[in-house]
């Protein structure tokens, strides 16, 4: 049986055209209406409201906490200040990654891990003799999304002010509706956004706190389809999509390093030892087999190619999640594993997984595309995966931008 | 005469002049922009004339921005986005209205309401519009060719054209003669029976013409509103995010980007000839500028009228330019709202007023809007293109407040005893009233006013007899005869002086198509 998220009584009268799709057990909303044009927009224009419940959530306490979760993830957790939250993968003794998520250290010596698939089991694997309790939390907390340049300006009503001056990948704690939640400079969109969290009785009064201070800044609902499309613009990885997580991995081609995924950034190979390390530090040495991409295919290429059938181009406007070919000539050199016709940025992007020496930025290789029943390849780009990356995704708040607000209105 | 001389000075900052500087600096060229204004954008400009309200003063919506320059100047990252305008909502005199929205399905059911027939109608037109557009994008996006030329260019160009159009079937083949010779009124009652979907849909060739619906000629622009479904810019006709100056502004930053330089304030009085080249512009303020190409981005007159002393020119080229019909036939109301407008028709707070709604309930409304214009009157009840930012941007004005942004047209240029003071606010008044009809808490609801007459736009955007298209659309002025026969690849007949405004083909609007090609032209020919 699905189950639905704390917000289910008010998402549910509000998803007209029953568009759903499920999120690890739950019910999650593909779209609200027949297209999710609208929600898209709201995440780059306005803001848009995201039920992002289904993530899974730990709970990592005691005096152990801060060792436990350097040796499981690739980051320097000790460099984790209060209140701070690090993005990370985490990857098994082969380097190889398990899974993605955001780390928040609490208190000195609790934090809050949230990810994709279930990690209990591993997190307890590693806690051996470790004086730390690690709790599944996934059901005490029910989180929302709420992404958009207009979002600051949302939670400055709706919070009294406690996240104005909150800077990217920080937490602060306030009030919403009168119920309390945590605010975390964070999101999945690669726009401006905040996730706030709160227990699951609270819930409905978060969503129409949130829904009433956001009605003159055009805040709206958005589903998974809007918000496919918008990672991908943002050059954001998709566990099960993008890639394979590592202990579920049948075969092991079908595994990825944080190298091979574009977060090298993540891996610090100078700090304490964790899981993972030797076998990622040779791999550095000896650089990545597969780099990830962002590919830009190109509009004249597509326009030639659907020009011989006597039209113009036809591309998806919903992002799509399946294995594509990559040819550099007529070698398969990689494959793209998502895609979407960018509304914002008019171009037709994908991101990608190439072989490195492929893989230079500024290379033309070739993606398969289907023209009216036929396969042919259009020329694409090797480029940055962040597609879009506005300043105001992590700039810091002017302390007296909420106050400029005020005073023009 | 300056120290520091350039590859190449654009004479305006209007989007075009923008474009064209931006592709000229991508390729390494050394360019100045030279604008009149404190403002750059041109017609293209967002100003706060009400503190706390933002007005797109002139030009109001993106319509065809081409995409292949979102993309060359990557735009989104400086700022561009085109936010959606989903739907057409007009108010009728009977109290009923005619919706278009943007559910395919639901603007069916909508037609159905008023004529099954045209329900069915609208999806066969639309077909066939689409593919039209596929056929006559190709023209758009060419240099045009000189007829009567023999050179090896213009030939080719023309055999290009001719393969293209033997490519088309009978039936699209009749529909494009139709669409070039008839009015727009006469091809749509082929089609269908509903008045006020007739009336809306003529509109969009009269726009910025001076021409009434059942004129020879208006029916081809509807065309254009396909034009956008086709070439990657999928629901093209949007509302630039912060007003129609983020699109300037965004290509100005993407020109910078690539080293060129942009003064404001900076009105050019002369470009300086010498033995039949250019060699640089004078400033109102004296200061002087050198380089051996100068490109144009203002209208055909102030391009070869003003700017350029006229015994430089061919004695038949003046005389053409000052044949090129550029008669202004549209005003603009900017409002500040307290609260937004409640539609008789539809009353309360719903999705109408997130896209445009026009004040065009039949054809013989819009006729007779033009027959006032005709014998130079403004409309006493013109046809209006009302869009309320605000509901699309919330940062348009303060929360809880409104803008509202209203093309109307008729107002010609020459109207009769001249334009003054008084008879600008009592064309606003006319707007007021008539809106006031379908919309009786508008007046009361109004908190600034803004009126723009061709006369304003003249003055103070530097468009000629305020044209918003650099010169009429009209099928004579269209192509290799934009704006005249010879000089249609943004050459002129002076060496070194190009022209990149919307007065060349394939002009008018904000497509910055004008622009792009004259820089292509240009890095292909003086700067090559």
């Amino acid at each position: 049986m699905l189950r639905t998220t704390p917000f289910h009584s008010r998402i549910a009268p509000l998803n007209l055209a029953q568009n759903w799709r499920r999120w690890s057990g739950y019910l999650a909303a593909s779209a609200y209406e027949f297209h999710h044009d609208r929600e898209y927009w709201a995440i780059r224009n306005s803001a848009a409201l995201i039920d992002v419940s289904p993530l899974f959530k730990y709970s990592i306490e005691g005096p152990d906490a801060e060792r436990l979760l350097d040796r499981v993830v690739t980051r320097d957790v000790t460099k984790c200040k209060l209140h701070q939250v690090f993005y990370t993968p985490w990857c098994d003794d082969d380097g190889k990654v398990m899974d993605d998520g955001t780390l928040t250290r609490l208190t000195p010596d609790s934090f809050r891990l949230t990810s994709a698939e279930p990690n209990l089991r591993w997190l307890h694997d590693n806690a051996l003799g470790m004086d730390v309790s690690i709790r599944d939390i996934s059901d005490d907390l029910a989180a929302l999304a709420l992404q958009g340049p207009n979002a600051r300006r949302i939670l400055h009503d709706a919070a009294k002010g406690a996240a104005d001056e909150l800077r990217f990948f920080r937490l602060a704690k306030g009030e919403i509706a009168g119920v309390p939640v945590e605010i975390t400079r964070t999101g999945y969109t690669g726009d401006l956004g905040y996730e706030i969290w709160t227990e699951p009785a609270n819930a409905e009064a978060l969503w129409d706190g949130l829904m009433e201070s956001g009605e003159s800044h055009r805040i709206l609902p958005a589903g998974m389809l809007a918000l496919d499309v918008a990672r991908v613009e943002a050059g954001l990885v998709l566990i099960g999509v993008d890639y394979v997580p590592a202990h579920q991995a049948v075969i092991e081609g079908r595994k990825s390093s944080p190298y091979e995924l574009g977060l090298g950034w993540t891996v610090k190979l100078d700090g304490a030892w964790f899981v993972g390390r030797d076998a990622l530090r040779a791999e550095k040495e000896r650089g990545p087999e597969w780099e990830f991409r962002g590919l830009d295919v190109s509009w004249d290429s597509l326009e030639v190619l659907y020009g011989k059938v006597g039209l113009p181009p036809q591309l998806p406007s919903e992002g799509w999640r399946t294995s594509v070919p990559i040819y550099s000539g007529d070698t398969q050199v990689g494959y793209a594993t998502s895609g979407c016709w960018s509304p914002l940025l008019k171009k037709y992007i994908a991101l990608a997984h190439i072989q490195s020496r492929y893989a230079k930025i500024g290379t033309d290789l070739r993606m398969e595309v289907t023209v009216e029943h036929y396969r042919k390849k259009a020329v694409a780009r090797v480029v940055d995966t962040q597609f879009f990356n506005p300043e105001r995704k992590r700039n810091n708040p002017e302390p007296s931008a909420a106050v400029k607000a005020e005073a023009s209105a | 005469m300056s120290a520091s001389r350039y590859d190449a000075i654009i004479v305006g900052g209007g989007h075009n002049g923008l474009v064209t500087a931006a592709y000229l600096a991508m390729a390494g060229k050394k360019v100045l922009v030279l604008e009149k204004r404190h403002v750059l954008g041109g017609a293209a400009v967002t100003e706060e004339i009400n503190p706390g309200f933002k007005y797109s003063v002139c030009s109001y919506v993106v319509s065809l921005l081409r995409p292949e320059i979102i993309r060359d100047l990557e735009l989104p990252k400086h700022g561009l986005q085109i936010l959606p305008l989903e739907s057409t909502f007009t108010p009728l005199p009977n109290g009923d209205y005619l919706a278009r929205w943007g559910d395919h399905d639901q603007t069916r059911r909508e037609i159905y309401r008023h004529s099954p027939r045209d329900a069915d109608a609208y999806d066969d037109f639309g077909k066939l519009m689409y593919q039209l557009a596929v056929a006559v994008k190709p023209i758009l996006a060419m240099v045009p060719p000189d007829p009567t030329s023999m050179s090896p260019k213009d030939l080719m160009g023309f055999l290009r054209l001719g393969k293209h159009f033997r490519g088309l079937g009978h039936e699209q083949f009749h529909a494009l003669h139709k669409l070039m010779t008839m009015s727009s009124a006469d091809y749509l009652d082929e089609w269908f029976e509903t008045e006020a979907l007739k009336a809306t849909m003529s509109s969009s060739g009269i726009i910025g013409t001076f021409l009434g619906p059942r004129s020879p000629g208006t029916a081809y622009v509807l065309l254009h509103h396909y034009m956008g479904e086709i070439d990657g810019a999928m629901r093209a006709w949007g509302f630039a995010k912060g007003g129609t100056g983020s699109v300037s502004e965004s290509i100005a930053s993407a020109a910078r980007g690539h080293g060129a330089e942009i003064m404001t304030e900076a009105g050019v009085a002369e470009v300086t000839v010498k033995n039949g080249r250019t060699t640089g512009v004078v400033l109102d303020d004296g200061r002087e500028y050198s380089s051996s190409v100068v490109v144009s981005g203002l209208d055909p007159k102030r391009t070869f009228l003003d700017l350029v002393d006229a015994k430089e020119l061919p004695g038949d080229f003046v005389r053409d330019i000052e044949r090129f019909k550029i008669r202004g036939s549209s005003g603009k109301v900017n409002l500040s709202l307290s609260e937004l407008p409640n539609f008789t028709a539809k009353p309360g707070v719903g999705p109408l007023h997130k896209g445009a709604v026009s004040i065009s309930p039949s054809i013989d409304y819009l006729e007779r809007a033009y027959d006032e214009a005709k014998y130079g009157d403004f409309s006493s009840r013109p046809y209006m293109d009302i869009i309320m930012p605000s509901m699309i941007d919330a940062g348009m004005a303060p929360p809880g407040k409104h803008v509202m942004s209203i093309f109307v047209q008729y107002a010609p240029s020459d109207l009769r005893g001249g334009w003054n003071e008084t008879k600008r606010e009592a064309f606003g008044d006319a707007v007021v009233d008539t809106l006031a009809q379908y919309a009786p808490n508008l007046p009361d609801a109004i908190l600034h006013r803004q009126v723009l007459t061709p006369w304003d736009i003249d003055r103070d955007m530097g468009l000629t007899d305020g044209n918003i298209f650099h010169g009429e659309l009209s099928l004579h002025q269209l192509f290799c005869m934009r704006p005249t026969v010879g000089y249609a690849d943004y050459t002129t007949p002076l060496r070194g002086y190009y022209q990149a405004g919307s007065g060349t083909h394939p002009g008018g609007g904000i497509t910055g198509a004008s622009g792009r090609l004259a820089a292509l032209e240009i890095l292909k020919g003086a700067l090559r």
